[in-house]
Parts: C-alpha cells; structure tokens; sequence
C-alpha cells in the first residue's frame, strides 16, 4: 500500500512536471495567437552567395527583431549547391528543418509535391499578391495552391570586362559567331581568353539550349524536348567553343574558378545572373563599377533565350513557429526591404511596386536586367522540374571533356527524362 | 548454484564468443542443447552484444535488403510533416531491381572502373608501403623523423588531405599547375580530364594510403628474426635473393591480411571520389559507393530502392572476394 502511494506520488510529479515543460514550450513556440504578439524562434536558411549576399541578408533578418521584439531569428546560411538535399533530408527526417527556406524556383513545385510546404493562401505570409510579376509567382503555385512567396527573380546575360574589350578594340558579340571572333580577337591581342563558360552547372547551358530554340521538355503537350536536333545542337555550340578556345571550362569547382578568372581580367567575359553582381564588384579588375558591362545573352541560331530564375522564401510545414514564419516570410518581402536589397545587392524585386521606388529604377543593373527577365524563358513549373538538371549535368560534362558525342548525350538526357516523367512522349 | 564453479571458463567461452562473431571466424560450435544448459550463463552474458549488434548492424542491413526488392523512393515512402502523415506508397517488385542493374550498362561499367581502382590503388599502395618499410627497416641517422613524417598522411584527417589535394589539382589555381607552367610545361587538366581525374584520385588514394601499409609491414619486418638474414649472407646470398626468399615468405602473414582490409576500404574508399571530383568529370570516376550514394542523396527523386540494390550488390561482391581469397590462402596452407 505505502510503495502504491509513493508510485503514484512519483506519477503525479512526473506529470506535473511534464506539464510545466509543455505549458513553457508552448508559451515560447506557438503561443503567439492569443496576445496577438509573435514570439518564438524563427529560424531561415538562406543560400545567398557568402562574402557579398550573406551578409545583407543577415542584417534585414535580424531587424525582424525590431518590429516583433519577441521574436529571435535564427540566420544559417547553407551553400547553395547543398541546401535542396539539406532541407530535404531534414525535412523527411522531421528534425533539423527550418522554418524558413529560400527555395529556387524550380525546387519549389518538388518540395510542395513532397508534402514539405505548407501552403500559404489566406496566411500573414502573402500580402498583396496581386503585386508580384506573374512570372515571378508562376514557380509558388502547385495544385492550385501557394507554397512559397516570392523573393527575387533572375535570368542571365553576358558580363564583360570593358577595359579588355576597349583594349582588344571588340564589340559586344551579339550571337555565337561573333562571341568565337571576338574571343579570337582578345586572345589575339591581350592574350586573354574570351569566355569563361561554365561546365559544371547545367543551368549555364541553358541559354544555349534556348538560344537553339530547343527546351529541356514541352509541359504542355507532355514531350521531351531535349534530345530533338536544337539539344544536339546546342550540345556542339558549347563544345566547340571550348574546343576553338574561344572559352575555357572547368569540370568542378567552376563557380569559384569562374568568378576569381573574371574578377582578376583573366578572361573578358562570362555568362552570370543578377546573384554574381555583389561579388563581381568586390573584385580587383572592377574597383571601378564602370568596367563592368552586361549585355543580352549571345544569340543561337533560333534567337536569344536566357533562362527565368529566382527565389521563393517557402515555410517548412512542420515549422512549431508558423505564425512568426509567415510574418517573416512577409517581412522578407516587402517592398521596402525589395528596395533595400536591390539598393545594395542590386538584385531584381518581385514586387511590382518596389520597381516604381527610385533607387531601384535608377539602378543600372536593373535597367538591364528588367527587360531581359521580361523576355526570359520560363521553365515548367512542374513537380519534377528541379530533377531535370541531374541528367544535363552529366552529361553536359561528358560531353566538354570530350567523353560522348553532342548526339549520344542529348540522347542520353532525353532517355532519362523519359524514365523520370512516365508515360510522357 | 552452479554459477560459481564454471565462471572461469563462462567468462573465457563468452570472450571467444564476442570476438569470433565479430571477426566472422567462429570457433567450432558445440551441440546447441548442451551449450544452452551448461553455458547459459554465457549466453546471457553475450546477449547485449548480440542485441546491439543486431539493432545497429542487422536491423539496417535487413532494411536495405527490403528496400532493394521494392519500388521506394522519395516520393512514395512515409513521411511525417508537422501535422501531415503520409503513409508509404511503394509496392514490392521482387528482383526487378537487381535485373535492371546486371543487365543495364551503368552498372556493369562503374563495376569495372571500381575494380581498375581498387587493382591499381592496393598494387601501388603495397608496392611502396613495401619498400618504405624496407628502407625504415635499416638502421640510419634520421630514422625516426622519415618515421613520423612518412605517417604524417595518415594523422590527417582524410577529408582535410582530400581538400589540400584538390586545391593542388585546380587546373588554374592550383600549385600543381603553377609548377608546371613555371618550368615552361603546359598545365594538366587534372580533374577535368577523365583520364587525368582517374589518376589524380588513384594519387591521392596511395598518397593516403601508404602509411597504412608501411607501417603493418614495417612491425612484420621486425618479427622476422636477423639470424636468417645472417645465414643466408653466410651461404651468399644476395639482396634480392634474402628479399625474395625471407623477407616476403616472412611477411606473408601480416601482407595477407592488410590486402584483404586494404582492398575492402579501397572498393568502399567514400571520401577520396567524392570530395575531390564528385564522380566527375561526368561520371567517369564514380565508384560503386559514391553512385550508390548518389542514387539516394543527390538525385531527385531520389531512389532508395535502387540504392540499396547496388549496395546489396556491393556487399555480396566483397563477400565473394573474402571468400575466394581465403579458399586460395587456405590451399597453399596459410591458417587463416
């Protein structure tokens, strides 16, 4: 009898217990409906580019703080190239996710398809939808729904080193034939190469494939694209010039290898996206601004195509914070703070307002970038469209380092694809 | 009652016991009625071990198994989202995967290169392990210093090497390269060739893995007693004679062995490929593992079904091989 009393006493502590620990974690987490005050963690994952992005972006989170007091967030900064698997290994997992990703476009429809996302249709998190450029909401929606809000949208054109191409005496080239002559001509007479391409990343073919008129797949009509004659096509374009040396490569490393080769003159132009400026400026050839020049995309023989890119900030739908998350989410992407990262990062709003602020419409790397994400082409927003690199990607490279024909890789791409997207033609 | 008499021998019955499963070389098992009724003291002594062991070993492995005769992925299997549950979807398709494998060319072609790899990385490695520890054998002033810097590739750890290579091998940057086109050669494309890439990682590896091997054959050298050496001088013999007719036959315990573990990490060596050139360029350096890997980790959707196929594949492979190797150590009476 006197051992029962003590077990019973020793539960009803455990219990009491138990309870204090709840009631406390529900007072830090989720209690923020009743006050109406936000409190809690947030924690987000940028993939900004470290050493220029990072840290403005940090700065504009943190000040969060200053409007919901009660509120911490939590600013981790995940390598670009790693945070897809990242977030979806802890996604699946149930732990270690955050409650804020910044999600590409294309990963966005395959995270919410996974059941990764919650959707954000009538949350705090979407304010004046209507605002943001169509194209930039296409890639939030998936089955009807919204799943992510977003945040900056990009596309790529060719960036050059003006005092190079002065001293070459060249012009910009405004297609592939002028970019091999051009090349020819630096190489000729500063000794320096022309183009750095970059070879371990399918998303800088992409505007070779769309400036051949191809496409990786044609969603509407459910056929895959890739291995017809414009993906071949584009196969050889990429080839040859690395093969006339018009431009060099690399098989890794390329993204560090390429910005080091055109911050310090190595080469005199590269093809990069609105995400490059920021670290382009901080290098040695470009101290001052005014020698950096951007133009379109050189142009293939079916017309210019640069690829319509961006990022979305998505919350992670087993976040324990969702209200802090979508007052987040909607913090990160005001026009205000559009403006502001457009002021210092000079990368594109999705905001249609935020364009109408003069900083950002006296901006000259918006001026050119505008219009070419008005042009640009957009991808299928569809579930499997962030799984559509990994084929390229391999194949791209083999293809550079002369392992398979342009035929047989585009081939070899399409032959994924259609393993990947079942019953498509 | 009975526990206090036979404690010594339980106790010794339970250590062998441990140790042969763990090394997979059991001793010879008794009648089981008898053992369970004279040794259950021992049994319950193991028993801990044998349950961890099964939680941690068998458990995952009888998973992968599982999920190598099914159709899983990442979009089919269960999976809890804050509030959402959404139960698993895959269906089991028996040996579908396993076909698919042996009769697609993907795997039969990385199977080759992982065989070109493991070949030429223990060759190479033994081969200089050999005669560093030949050479460390003799008595010289310095000894010690070539000692501790000879191992020094071993101290650090692998992945921090792997990164030093890799910066070493950047065809623009890297100080190999620099080297080069100072003294007027032409750069080497070494990770973004495919030729060039598989030496570069075979480099790399014997770079790691020399240590290793020099240092268990170095303590094999010293067993061998000098009055040998003495006598064969004696009977005049000369080096490569001694070389070849004491030093080897008296190493031959101790190189069986470190081939047979160097081989099983190097057909597994993770780190060394998928640090320096991800598989790349394209996929001509990708092992066995590292395509396992990326099956379930960096494509997406990722396949877990076919992962564990080619994991399952890969253990019954080196299974094959301890296997044989042991039967061919064991004809020419090796007791192993």
């Amino acid at each position: 009898m006197r051992r029962g009393i003590a077990a019973t006493a020793l539960v009803a502590a455990l219990g009491v217990t138990l309870a204090a620990c709840g009631g406390s974690d529900s007072g830090s987490n989720g209690g923020s409906k009743g006050s109406g005050e936000l409190s809690g963690t947030v924690t987000w994952w940028d993939t900004s580019t470290v050493g220029s992005e990072d840290k403005v972006f940090k700065k504009i989170a943190e000040d969060f703080t200053k409007k919901h007091p009660k509120v911490t967030v939590k600013y981790v900064n995940v390598p670009f190239g790693e945070a897809q698997n990242k977030f979806k290994n802890a996604a699946q997992a149930g732990a270690g996710a955050p409650d804020v990703i910044r999600s590409e476009v294309a990963w966005t429809p395959d995270f919410a398809n996974l059941g990764y996302l919650a959707p954000l249709d009538g949350t705090a998190a979407l304010k004046d939808q209507d605002d943001f450029l169509e194209q930039a909401s296409a890639s939030t929606k998936y089955d009807g729904k919204t799943y992510a809000v977003p945040q900056v949208i990009d596309s790529m054109g060719v960036f050059y080193n003006k005092k190079i191409f002065k001293e070459a005496g060249v012009e910009v080239p405004k297609n592939i034939a002028e970019l091999k002559t051009v090349s020819a001509k630096i190489k000729e007479k500063t000794g320096k190469t022309g183009l750095y391409l970059r070879g371990d990343d399918p998303y800088w073919f992409l505007s070779f494939l769309y400036g051949e008129g191809g496409d990786m797949v044609d969603a509407d009509n459910k056929t895959v694209t890739f291995d017809n004659a414009a993906g071949v096509k584009a196969f050889q374009t990429v080839k040859d010039l690395v093969d006339s040396k018009a431009a060099i490569t690399d098989a890794t490393n390329g993204w560090d290898n390429m910005q080091s080769a055109f911050k310090d003159g190595k080469v005199a132009m590269m093809i990069n996206g609105p995400w490059a400026v920021a670290d382009t400026y901080a290098g040695k050839e470009f101290t001052d601004k005014a020698n950096l020049g951007i133009a379109p995309v050189p142009a293939g023989s079916g017309g210019q195509g640069a690829p319509q890119g961006g990022h979305n900030l998505a919350v992670y739908a087993g976040s324990k914070n969702l209200d802090a998350s979508y007052a987040f989410v909607e913090y990160m992407t005001s026009v205000e703070n559009q403006s502001k990262i457009t002021k210092e990062l000079s990368l594109l709003p999705t905001r249609q307002s935020a364009y109408l602020d003069k900083t950002v419409a006296n901006n000259p790397m918006i001026g050119f970038f505008k219009p070419v994400v008005d042009k640009a082409v957009e991808r299928p927003w569809i579930p499997e469209g962030g799984s559509l690199f990994d084929p390229i990607k391999v194949q791209y490279t083999k293809v550079l380092t002369g392992q398979t024909t342009p035929e047989t890789g585009a081939k070899a791409v399409g032959d994924s694809y259609r393993k990947l997207l079942k019953d498509w033609k | 009652m009975a526990v206090d008499t036979p404690s010594q021998s339980v106790v010794k019955a339970a250590g062998d016991h441990a140790r042969g499963r763990s090394r997979g070389t059991g001793p010879k098992r008794r009648a089981p009625k008898r053992s369970l009724a004279t040794h259950w003291y021992a049994w319950a002594m193991v028993a801990p071990v044998v349950i961890v062991i099964a939680v941690i070993i068998g458990y995952p492995l009888g998973r992968g198994i599982y999920l190598s005769l099914t159709d899983a992925n990442e979009r089919n299997v269960a999976r809890t989202i804050g509030v959402n549950e959404i139960p698993a979807t895959y269906e089991f398709v028996g040996l579908d995967n396993y076909k698919a494998a042996l009769t697609g060319s993907q795997f039969l072609s990385t199977l080759g290169w992982t065989v070109l790899w493991t070949v030429s990385c223990v060759t190479i490695t033994f081969a200089l392990g050999l005669v560093f520890a030949n050479i460390l054998n003799r008595k010289f002033a310095g000894r010690s210093v070539y000692r501790m810097m000879l191992i020094l590739p071993w101290a650090i750890p692998g992945f921090v090497s792997v990164f030093a290579w890799r910066f070493l091998y950047d065809e623009r940057r890297g100080m190999l390269n620099q080297i080069l086109t100072g003294a007027g050669l032409d750069g080497v494309p070494w990770l973004n060739d495919p030729t060039w890439a598989k030496f570069a990682v075979i480099a790399v590896n014997v770079w790691l893995g020399v240590p290793f091997m020099m240092v268990a054959l170095l303590g094999g050298l010293q067993s061998i007693p000098g009055e040998l050496y003495e006598a064969a001088e004696m009977d005049g013999a000369n080096a490569w004679q001694r070389f070849r007719n004491i030093t080897l036959p008296g190493l031959r315990s101790v190189s069986t062995t470190v081939l047979l573990l160097s081989t099983i990490w190097t057909f597994n060596m993770f780190p060394v490929i998928f640090l320096l050139t991800g598989g790349g360029p394209g996929d001509a350096t990708q092992i066995l593992v590292t395509q396992a890997y990326q099956f379930s980790f960096q494509i997406s959707p990722r396949d877990f079904a076919q992962s564990s196929t080619w994991g399952v594949l890969i253990l019954v492979l080196l299974m094959a091989f301890a296997a044989i190797y042991r039967r061919v150590l064991r004809k020419q009476g090796e007791v192993w």
